[in-house]
């Protein structure tokens, strides 16, 4: 290490498990079904994506967390999205294809898409 | 990138109730569940529950887990890690809140709280140099290397009004610009971790859980005065303490962090560990000094002052543990804000070690300020078993004792003087209505009479008088005058000692004096024990009216002091008694009595 800049680019590579560890009130978070039928459903790749996805774009104030079963289980795998403030979105029959456009649209965005929401699967 | 990282105490308290074992299942769950891209295991320093460890917290959530067995962990992996539930039954108990919590900050044990020096202890890895440069690590440093003068970063540290946190509350910036102002081409700069007080762990768990906080500050300390060398003195008896910090500056000095030209400044410093044998005396600053330089430890006259000769004859500061690391956060946040919290001569938040007779034992960081009611009823979770508060000893055998009725003055430096007692190293000991203040007194003295390095009279000869009386007093052979010479003699050390060890000694005797000396009064005029602790003042005796006979204490005494037929009353032989104790709690019917 030779220079304070090269400190500071280091402190910035190595700060998302430190990101993890803070205090989320403020934070968005993204909570995937993780039940046992959320599981069946294809839920793990799903989050996985979500965390790729998020670390791939350095986002620092977003969550990615598990949830269990919503009751919903025809609709697995269900993602919720809590942006703090504002109601919150629930997402259906996810895959990890669809996961990009939610971090574009919505969590960076903030527009959220309608098509993978619930509302529009019961419409 | 994880989505989960696991926090697994790997303190000294921790390990020893069972937290490597923990480890092991959670990565071997883990690895079953195929995680391991997902979640990550980290091993932090302390938490400062240690009475509930091992301790295990799962973020994001922030789910805190305690007594964590191995088959636990197992159940941590397959139902929070995998499925996102958190496990109900395995989270910390919050007794004043009266239930389950499963967020750290909520807790009453840490609400009140304010972690500046632990600020990382149980929040990063200590072994991976990482993780302190990813919560800001050695920032401070390259400000101090880029942006202020040596005199500049003095003045930062003498605004913030920080004081020592070793003892004695010296105010830190002053100790830096003496010894800044010092000529020498050598100059040296020294950490005090020998934690001597036998009821404080402190420094231990700063240097277990973030030891680059200290030498990041002990760079910093190196710069604003002029040394380029600097050693940490930490006593062998903490192995775990020792190896982290061994890491430390191994991998500071990889990543050039320690060495010379830090950062490109052309500023050069690096660190060696001098290891102690745990004598209390060296802990003294004269004594560590002469110590880490290969000499037997003993204290010398003062002056002159470290700051003009210390190791080597060569300027020398010398900073308790806690000190520095409240250093790198006054650096990068400035002296106003450090100055904002705390007293008016006492900035700053201190840490504690909170034992004895207290729900929640292990280590609490409190701005200053704070006062003993919080600490015990709040952040202590109160007395255990209804017992009522009655004292708590502060300073170690340096100190003395907090009586009840002082349980609403503000703790900082000079009230804890004011009322007799003192910081000292934070140490805090609660006691109850079943401690005797006087064998309190002579736990303390009789460590002191021990550690005494024998270098002074006053000292050597004074403190075995003082326990001598002490000891008449509590075997019932004292007469009244003993009081009077004991206090005579408690002046006499105080005055004449050569070093602090002897000047404190006869605290914890005039503070108990000050506030309990009915329980002295009691001991020598009445022959009675009052708390019921002084064994040769205590006697058993059977209520014949509540005794039914049933036989078990005479099973359980080990004297074969008692006698009687079944179903008839029994009695207790006094000449043959050892005052053991264990028919009171054989006994279901409450017949035996203590007086
Ligand atoms: C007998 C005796 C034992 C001491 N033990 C310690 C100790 O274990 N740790 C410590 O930091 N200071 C201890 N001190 C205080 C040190 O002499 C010194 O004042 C302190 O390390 C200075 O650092 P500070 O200004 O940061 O508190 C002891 C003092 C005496 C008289
Ligand atoms: S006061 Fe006690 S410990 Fe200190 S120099 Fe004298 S004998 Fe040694
Ligand atoms: S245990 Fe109690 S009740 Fe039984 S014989 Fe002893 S004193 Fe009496």
């Amino acid at each position: 290490m030779k220079s304070l800049e090269e400190l500071k680019a280091l402190r910035d590579k190595l700060q998302s498990d430190m990101a993890l560890r803070e205090d989320g009130e403020d934070k968005i978070k993204i909570l995937v079904g993780m039940a046992t039928c959320g599981i069946a459903a294809g839920a793990r790749p799903v989050l996985t994506e979500f965390v790729d996805e998020i670390a791939k774009r350095g986002l620092r104030n977003v969550q990615v967390g598990q949830t269990g079963c919503i009751g919903i289980c025809q609709y697995e795998p269900v993602v919720e999205v809590f942006v703090p403030g504002l109601e919150k979105v629930t997402y259906v029959k996810m895959t990890p294809d669809k996961v990009a456009k939610v971090v574009s649209g919505h969590i960076v965005g903030g527009a959220i898409v309608q098509e993978y929401t619930i509302g529009s699967e019961t419409a | 990138m994880y989505r989960a990282n696991v926090l697994v105490c790997g303190g000294t308290g921790c390990t020893a109730s069972g937290s490597a074992s923990v480890i092991e299942s959670l990565n071997a769950g883990i690895a079953a569940h195929g995680l391991e891209k997902e979640v990550r295991v980290v091993t932090t320093g302390c938490f400062g529950l240690c009475e509930k460890g091992p301790i295990v917290v799962v973020y994001p959530e922030g789910a805190f887990y305690q007594s964590v067995t191995a088959d636990d962990a197992k159940e941590i992996v397959s139902e929070h890690l995998l499925k996102g539930r958190i496990v109900g039954r395995l989270l910390y108990q919050d007794e004043t809140a009266g239930g389950g919590v499963s967020s750290l900050s909520e807790t009453a044990f840490y609400k009140k709280q304010l972690r500046v020096a632990l600020r990382n202890c149980g929040i990063i890895d200590p072994e991976d140099i990482g993780e302190y440069i990813a919560v800001d690590g050695y920032q401070a440093l390259g400000k101090a290397l880029t942006e202020y003068t040596p005199e500049q970063v003095v003045q930062v540290i003498i605004d913030s009004g920080l004081r020592g946190r070793g003892g004695a509350g010296f105010p830190t910036g002053l100790k830096w610009k003496f010894a800044a102002a010092s000529e020498g081409d050598e100059k040296y700069v020294c950490c005090n971790a020998d934690e001597g007080d036998p009821g404080a762990f402190m420094d231990r768990s700063v240097l277990e859980g973030d030891p680059h906080a200290v030498i990041e500050a002990m760079a910093i300390a190196g710069y604003a005065i002029g040394a380029r060398q600097g050693y940490v003195y930490v006593r062998a008896e903490y192995p775990i303490a020792v190896r982290r910090l061994g890491i430390a500056i191994d991998q500071a000095r990889e990543m050039g962090l320690l060495g010379e030209d830090i950062l490109g400044s052309g500023f050069g410093f690096d660190l060696d560990i001098r290891l102690g044998a745990g004598a209390f005396v060296c802990g003294e600053e004269t004594a560590l000094m002469t110590s880490i330089e290969g000499r037997r430890g003993e204290p010398r006259p003062r002056p002159p002052f470290p700051a003009k000769e210390g190791v080597f004859g060569k300027p020398t500061i010398l900073n308790n543990v806690e000190t520095y690391a409240n250093i790198p956060r006054i650096i990068m946040l400035g002296a106003e804000w450090f100055s904002s919290m705390g007293t008016e001569k006492s900035k700053g938040t201190k840490v504690f070690a909170l034992g004895g007779k207290i729900n929640n034992t292990g280590l609490v960081e409190i701005p200053m300020g704070t006062t003993l009611r919080e600490i015990v009823e709040e952040i202590g979770g109160g007395v255990p078993n209804g017992k009522k508060f009655k004292a708590a000893q502060t300073g170690g055998p340096s100190g003395g004792c907090i009586p009840a009725e002082k349980i609403d003055v503000p703790i900082d430096y000079d009230n804890l003087l004011a009322i007799g007692s003192m910081m000292g190293s934070g140490g805090l000991i609660v006691m109850d209505e079943d401690n005797c203040m006087v064998d309190i007194a002579k736990f303390f003295l009789e460590f002191t009479v021990d550690e005494s390095c024998g270098k002074c009279s006053p000292c050597r000869i004074g403190t075995r008088r003082m326990l001598e009386i002490l000891t008449r007093i509590t075997s019932g052979n004292a007469e009244m005058d003993d009081l009077a010479k004991l206090e005579e003699l408690c002046y006499h050390v105080k005055m004449n000692s050569l070093c602090g060890l002897g000047q404190t000694a006869p605290n914890p005797v005039l503070s108990t004096m000050r506030y309990f000396k009915d329980e002295y009064i009691a001991h020598i005029e009445d022959k009675t024990c009052p708390a019921g602790v002084c064994k040769e003042l205590l006697s058993y005796t059977i209520l014949a009216d509540k005794c039914i006979g049933c036989g078990m204490c005479r099973k359980v005494c080990p004297a074969e002091a008692i006698s009687g037929e079944r179903k008839e009353a029994h009695s207790i032989d006094t000449n043959k008694c050892v005052k053991c104790g264990a028919c009171e709690t054989a006994c279901k019917f409450k017949a035996v009595v203590r007086a």
